[in-house]
């Protein structure tokens, strides 16, 4: 084979592997004085990365590999959000990085960080189920180190324990349903799967298992049990990094194989999903009110995102996808906003998360509340916000497919989701406090973080090219 | 010869002895087990289906390799972390794990 397709086709991740292996190379080489600055050096590199591969390089899909690997244009989009959210994860996480306990675990942090987004990268590019598997499990492995990365503080390591027994639980049940797939259609490959599907009891039975796998990285209401307790416990950078990244590529994944290779068994995933969004929606909402914890509220709020993004893939339309893309990446900085406000207030305050801490934060600290205040109501979908704009979208691909019944219940549970956001947002400007969180001033690198977020959550709503851009290349799929 | 359906109930058993041991286990370690009791079964699974049902190739075989290094990776992880809690509060039960709940 031709091994040029590889830095044709295959740039992203060439990139990724690139930087991921200098950042290596730095921790090793460099001395007391080059460690400070390691963090620019990272970000630099991810800025030259993210600017190098914003736009797809081919109009047209090919396969490489044999069709183990696929690119396409969408593909090369979502790639770039995400590699957007992990740019602002790391800007976030100087001022947790620089504390004296995980100073010389920096480098672990970036590696280990990078090597997730590289097996996001390949769990969406891939053709075939062995590659897909070991995209997500390259996703997940690090990222229980990651989790588990405060080791000796308890929270964190039992986080992490619970994150990777559900994790390997979850890609057990996902394997034996591949083993069925693999048993009744003789084949790997996506595309010679699905005609071969017809949509037979084992068959559907495999899909199910296949759907649990990812349901659990997506954490949708059944497989959600580890996500609360995980988000709670995993440093604050991590868990940011865990609620968008990786919950966007494994919804993404998730609505291209169950559109491509699932294609005769729509009515069958169709009904799956049904319930599994009231659910998710439903319950998650039901949990997030009685949260003091202001990381395991979000938990919650992602549960139920979640469930919102799968009234995009349930459409199973051109039109879902985009709107699908949209969300993810206004769902994003919406998110990484509100988890860098909490980072930020954690590390200048020493560790307070816990909503009664937060009254009267609007007299001390303004901006972050301001800017607290805006990321949650994009989050509810308040109109002038991205948000509104995200949803509005995902709630039309669901209702022009005819799913009248389930986007009401959606809108109502929006209504409930607007209760909770505003707890949060009263806590910090009515309650009062005696003694509130003192006035600090967050570092230069935490601060550009949030700016970037503010002004996506200001936005992108409003500039429509976004939106015309994702949809241009959506199109073709 | 042996007929594939055996092996497909070894297989079986297999796999819900592992769901069962993991939600019953009171050890992190035990649950752990459990769990490589599940991804066996596919190993099995996989096995049999490519050398009974497809023999000309080797699709199933390359699986079954790449999931067990994958679930060899994987437990050197979980154990590394459960090797950790041990450090942190001198045992593995899983009823001390009760930090965060709800």
């Amino acid at each position: 084979m031709d091994y040029s397709a590889i830095f044709s086709y295959m740039y992203t991740e060439t990139a990724l592997i690139g930087v991921m292996v200098a950042a290596f190379l730095y921790d090793l080489i460099a001395g007391k004085k080059g460690r400070r600055f390691f963090h620019p050096f990272v970000c630099t590199l991810m800025l030259l990365f993210i600017a190098g591969t914003i736009v797809p390089y081919h109009r047209e899909s090919a396969e490489i590999f044999g069709g183990m690997y696929v690119y396409n244009p969408v593909f090369g989009i979502v790639k770039s959000i995400l590699a957007t959210g992990t740019l602002i994860v790391f800007l976030q996480a100087d001022s947790w990085l620089r504390r004296e306990d995980t100073e010389f675990k920096r480098g672990e942090f970036y590696v280990l960080t990078l090597s997730t987004l590289i097996g996001m990268d390949f769990m969406i590019s891939a053709g075939h189920f062995m590659m897909f598997f070991i995209g997500m499990e390259l996703a997940s492995v690090p990222m229980a180190c990651l989790v588990a990365f405060d080791k000796y503080r308890n929270n964190s390591a039992e986080a992490g324990a619970k994150y990777i027994l559900s994790a390997l639980f979850a890609s057990g049940l996902m394997l034996y349903g591949i083993s069925f797939l693999y048993g009744t259609t003789g084949t790997l490959y996506f595309d010679d799967m699905t005609a071969k599907m017809e949509g037979s009891p084992l068959q559907i039975l495999a899909m199910v298992f296949f759907f649990s796998g990812l349901g659990f990285k997506i954490s949708l209401v059944p497989f959600h049990l580890w996500t609360a307790d995980t988000y709670q416990g995993a440093p604050t950078s991590v868990t940011s990094y865990l609620s968008v990244i990786s919950k966007g590529a494994a919804a993404f994944t998730l609505m291209a194989i169950l559109v491509k290779v699932f294609a005769p068994m729509v009515q069958y995933w169709q009904m799956l999903l049904y319930i599994i969004i009231i659910l998710s929606i439903t319950i998650a909402n039901i949990f997030a009110i009685r949260q003091k914890d202001l990381k395991r509220f979000l938990a919650f709020s992602s549960i139920s995102q979640a469930g919102y993004i799968m009234l995009a893939v349930i459409s199973g339309t051109p039109y879902g996808m985009t709107s699908l893309i949209f969300y993810v990446l206004v769902y994003m900085v919406a998110n990484l906003a509100a988890f860098g406000v909490i980072s930020a207030v954690e590390q200048n305050s020493g560790g307070k998360v816990c909503m009664d801490d937060w009254n009267g934060l609007y007299r001390t600290n303004p901006k972050l509340a301001l800017t607290m205040t805006l990321a949650l109501f994009s989050l509810a979908g308040i109109p002038p916000f991205a948000g509104f704009f995200s949803k509005f979208f995902i709630f039309a691909a669901a209702f022009e497919q005819g799913f009248h019944v389930l986007v009401f219940i959606a809108l109502i549970n929006t209504v409930i989701s607007l209760y909770y956001y505003l707890l949060v947002v009263k806590a910090m400007f009515i309650n009062k406090s005696d003694s509130p969180i003192a006035s600090f001033r967050s570092d230069c690198s935490t601060r550009i973080g949030l700016a970037l977020c503010l002004a996506g959550v200001l936005v992108l709503g409003i500039a429509s090219s976004v939106y015309d851009g994702i949809n241009m290349f959506t199109f073709g799929l | 010869m042996i007929q594939m359906e055996y092996y497909l109930i070894v297989s079986t058993i297999m796999m819900f002895a592992g769901i069962y041991g993991f939600f019953t286990r009171r050890n992190l370690l035990a649950m752990l087990i459990s769990v490589e009791l599940i991804l066996n079964s596919v190993d099995i699974n996989f096995v049999v289906f490519n050398r009974f049902l497809f023999p000309g190739q080797l699709e199933g075989f390359f699986f079954s390799l790449f999931a067990i290094g994958i679930s060899a990776a994987e437990t050197a992880v979980a154990i590394a972390i459960i090797i950790n809690i041990y450090r942190n509060m001198r045992n593995i039960q899983v009823k001390n794990l009760d930090k965060m709940k709800w």
